[in-house]
């Protein structure tokens, strides 16, 4: 093995990533996306609008969990503050609305604008920081923008804000419960996508690479403050866009959309469904607000067994959900 | 004597009442293998922290071609032509062999703000990649995860990573270390190849490699840079027997 003798024709091992993962675990994948589009357009149909409205409510948390795990699962940042990108976005439809603006060509893009420049201005300080310094700082700053928006006499204060009317799309009218609903399922699909490409990139590979051993990648010559900033933003952002549409959602608009608690049920979300996987967030956020909701039918004391659940769950199944599905079908 | 890359004057370097590096001078030559010797605790570790920016001195100052380098910041090191390997092991122990290898390689080739197409699907990077691996006789394990590897291996895989960005100078700590008798004499074998149109600078504990490798040896003892020397000057030099070649 000396260093003159380099063969001549070497075979790089070429791969590409491929979406829904590989082997059976694909099909189960592509089942549970599947369902989650089919039972809401059933139980519109059926004419159940709770039902369809708590799929719809899944499914925006789900946008914000996969935005999480951007950082959380792929980056290994544990942002413990990400409720107030939620909030931020959320406020980006009231406030405007308020004022007359309904335009969801002016809500979304300000949503996803001021939760992505919250991100830049809170993560470059935050990321100065490490471990259980970092989950402090950024659940610090979530705080400080909770009460920011709490004190807004103006904006109803802690009575919160309602929505008079959705944003409006001009071409298309999100107050039809099955329009909003198709539209949050391609924001998720699209966010989905988003991750899949960002993570996969030259980008995304050294976002994992500082996940793994950031001492090295600095030695290989990497700025890696600069790409997880990059990284924390562009989750923010994402999050952001969870937050106009969660808006949309409640048409009431509160500082309770973005509290500390928030912030960790999406960790949950994150770290349940298998963090670092394309569609573990997802798969979480299911899992979460089901049993969530099955478990309050039974008892009114459901947070404590519901807490005990998911702290088993998450030291007791490796890689989350997704990790069952893939291990499932392995065996 | 071939042209000087990388020049020390007047290093120092304290941590509360250890002094771990006492006003150290040396240089290291195009072509050539500086080796640092010198027995546990003796500051080589630190030394090369602080070649390599990972520490900022207490004071003097490091030069490489003739500009100050002292204050680099440390991921601007590598765009210079520096790279170093780790005494304890630093790999991307979750990612491929190749994967590891191609970040070094991705490194090298400017910035990675490139957010949409798959890295592992770009010929060029991987074929880099495949070639440092190649040259430390690592390619028949590309696609194994770093996790896998021996640790003999993991010390190839650190030096291919280090090549990977193309440098002209590398610090490499005591890469033989925790290796067998054969895995080290194929390192020797594999370093010899690599001092040509490159400087190493080298600690390592192993002295029948360094007496094998090195061109010059510098022996450092409580921080101090005691002598400096060809091999044979160093082997005959009495102060060194006394302070170090003579315990073992
Ligand atoms: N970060 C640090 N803080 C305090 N002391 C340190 C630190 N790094 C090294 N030292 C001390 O400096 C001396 C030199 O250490 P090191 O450079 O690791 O030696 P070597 O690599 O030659 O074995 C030792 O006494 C060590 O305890
Ligand atoms: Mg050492």
């Amino acid at each position: 093995m000396s260093v003159q003798e380099v063969p001549k024709n070497l075979k790089p091992h070429l791969q590409a990533p491929s979406l829904f993962g590989f082997g059976q675990g694909k099909l189960v994948t592509i089942l549970i996306m599947a369902l989650l589009f089919m039972l809401p357009m059933i139980a519109w149909w059926m004419g159940n609008k709770f039902y369809l409205d708590f799929s719809v409510r899944i499914i925006c948390l789900a946008i914000a969990a996969v935005s999480l795990n951007l950082i959380l699962g792929f980056g290994g940042l544990v942002s413990f503050g990400h409720a107030a990108f939620i909030g931020i976005g959320a406020y980006a439809v009231g406030i405007p609305a308020y004022h007359g603006y309904e335009s969801a060509w002016l809500h979304f893009p300000l949503a996803v604008g001021l939760a992505g420049l919250f991100a830049l201005v809170t993560g470059a300080i935050s990321l100065r920081t490490k471990g259980v310094y970092f989950i402090m700082i950024t659940m610090a700053f979530a705080q400080m923008a909770y009460y920011f928006f709490l004190s807004l006499e103006e904006y109803g204060g802690d009575d919160g804000m309602t929505l008079w009317s959705r944003s409006d799309f001009g071409l298309i009218n999100i107050s039809d419960g099955l329009t909003f609903f198709l539209l949050c399922y391609s924001v998720l699909a699209i966010c989905i996508y988003l991750t899949f490409r960002i993570v996969n990139s030259r980008f995304g590979m050294v976002l994992r690479g500082c996940n793994s051993n950031e001492p090295r990648m600095k030695a290989l010559g990497y700025n890696t403050y600069l790409y997880r900033l990059t990284a924390y933003v562009i989750s923010g952002a994402m999050c952001g866009l969870a937050g106009a549409l969660i808006a949309n959602l409640q048409d009431f608009i509160t500082a309770d959309t973005m509290t500390w608690t928030r912030s960790g049920e999406l960790m949950f979300m994150v770290i349940l469904g298998g963090a670092g996987s394309i569609f573990g967030p997802v798969f979480g956020a299911v899992a979460f607000l089901l049993i969530e909701e099955v478990l309050s039918a039974f008892t009114i004391y459901w947070a404590l067994p519901f807490g005990i659940l998911l702290i088993l769950s998450v030291l007791f199944i490796k890689g989350g959900v997704n990790g069952l599905i893939l291990r499932g079908w392995k065996s | 004597m071939s042209e000087v890359l990388l020049q020390v004057e007047g290093l120092k370097k304290s941590f509360g009442g250890v002094v771990a590096t006492d006003d150290v001078a040396l240089d290291v030559r195009l072509d050539e293998i500086h080796a640092i010797i010198g027995p546990n605790g003796a500051g080589k570790t630190t030394l090369i922290t602080q070649l390599f920016g990972e520490q900022l001195p207490d004071a003097g100052h490091v030069f490489f071609k003739g500009n100050d380098i002292t204050r680099l910041a440390l991921h601007k090191r590598a765009s210079i032509g520096l790279a170093r390997s780790f005494q304890i092991t630093s790999v991307f122990m979750d990612f491929s062999v190749l994967d590891n290898v191609a970040l070094a390689v991705q490194a090298h080739e400017g910035h990675s703000f490139k957010f949409w197409k798959a890295a592992t699907t770009e010929f060029l990077l991987r074929e880099n990649a495949m070639k440092a691996l190649a040259q430390v006789g690592l390619d028949g394990r590309a696609s194994n995860m770093a996790s896998e590897l021996s640790h003999g291996e993991r010390r190839q895989l650190e030096i291919a990573m280090a090549l990977a960005t193309n440098p002209v100078f590398l610090l490499l700590d005591e890469p033989m270390a925790g290796m067998g008798a054969e895995e080290s004499a194929l390192m020797v074998k594999l370093l010899k190849g690599l001092k040509k149109d490159r400087a190493i600078l080298l600690v390592e504990h192993d002295m029948n490699a360094v007496f094998e490798l090195a061109d010059r040896i510098s022996v450092l003892v409580y921080g101090k840079l005691i002598a400096t020397g060809t091999p044979d000057e160093i082997r005959n030099n009495s102060e060194v027997r006394e302070a170090y070649l003579g315990e073992a």
